[in-house]
């Protein structure tokens, strides 16, 4: 599985990536923020967008947008990885075309048991 | 300042440190800032806008800041560097985000984390909006979170 994780933090990417790597995702690409994921995504076909929400020049839920809006990428299953845990916004984000919602902090678990929805 | 803007902040940091830090801080009775203000090596910001107005401050002393990111990054981390302030940062916003969600009702916004470094810098907050300190105390040392904040109708 070809995975990209979209955060302005490193911080946050690394722990994701390491995460990832303990259960199994070891094809693991990064974006800084919107801009360069909806840019990646346009040129690599991946299996899995983990995206941020809140990052500066373009936001997570503009990138969902964007990548929804194009038709090579539009299925592309894309989980919001956020500290914006408020209904409005998950329901936003769900209306926006996101696949799953992860809400920050989270445990191991939670990213694992999404991953694992993914798969049906 | 009515609790119920403050306990959401306290309840976020517990969460946030129990989750990716794998420790649990145990908080003492919360006190307005005074000036002179605390100093502290370490500081992660992020401004409150929209219905309540203000910022919300994390701020370690170095040596509580290199144990605490090496403990949220899994990476033994010895001197201050981009990743410590990256990783204040995101604690700052975690904990901001996670305290949003129990003010839903005011619409609150979230800025972008800021992080200031320096030996013994003091963080200065409006003087027309409360500001509280709640310290904590962790494996990992001590830390004070400050929340200033006030409904915007009321500044």
């Amino acid at each position: 599985m070809k995975i990209l994780l979209v955060d302005d933090s490193s911080t946050m990417r690394r722990i994701q990536k390491n995460t990832l790597s303990t259960l199994g995702f070891t094809d693991v690409d990064e974006a800084e923020d919107g801009q360069d994921a909806v840019s990646k995504v346009g040129k690599t076909a991946y299996d899995l967008v983990l995206m941020d929400w809140n990052m500066p020049n373009m936001t997570g839920i503009d990138a969902l947008k964007a990548i929804r809006a194009n038709p090579a990428t539009a299925k592309v299953p894309v989980i919001m990885v956020t500290s914006e845990s408020e209904k409005t916004r998950i329901l936003e984000a769900i209306q926006a075309g996101a696949t799953n919602y992860i809400v920050k902090p989270f445990t191991p678990d939670v990213l694992k048991e999404k991953l694992d929805a993914l798969h049906g | 300042m009515r609790s119920e803007l403050i306990n959401p902040f306290l309840k976020a940091t517990m969460s946030t440190f129990q989750t990716m830090v794998n420790t649990t801080p145990q908080p003492a009775a919360p006190y307005v800032k005074a000036e002179p203000s605390l100093a502290h090596d370490v500081s992660g910001i992020i401004g409150l806008s929209g219905g309540a107005k203000g910022a919300v401050i994390i701020s370690f002393p170095t040596k509580t800041a290199l144990a605490t990111v090496s403990a949220f990054i899994g990476l033994n981390v010895t001197q201050i560097d981009a990743d410590v302030t990256d990783a204040v940062g995101e604690l700052a916003n975690i904990i901001a985000g996670a305290a949003k969600a129990d003010l839903s009702g005011l619409n609150v916004t979230i800025s972008l984390p800021s992080v200031v470094v320096g030996t013994n810098h003091k963080v200065t907050t409006p003087k027309d909006i409360p500001s509280i300190v709640i310290p904590f105390t962790c494996t990992h040392g001590d830390f004070i979170v400050e929340v200033c904040i006030a409904l915007a109708e009321q500044k």
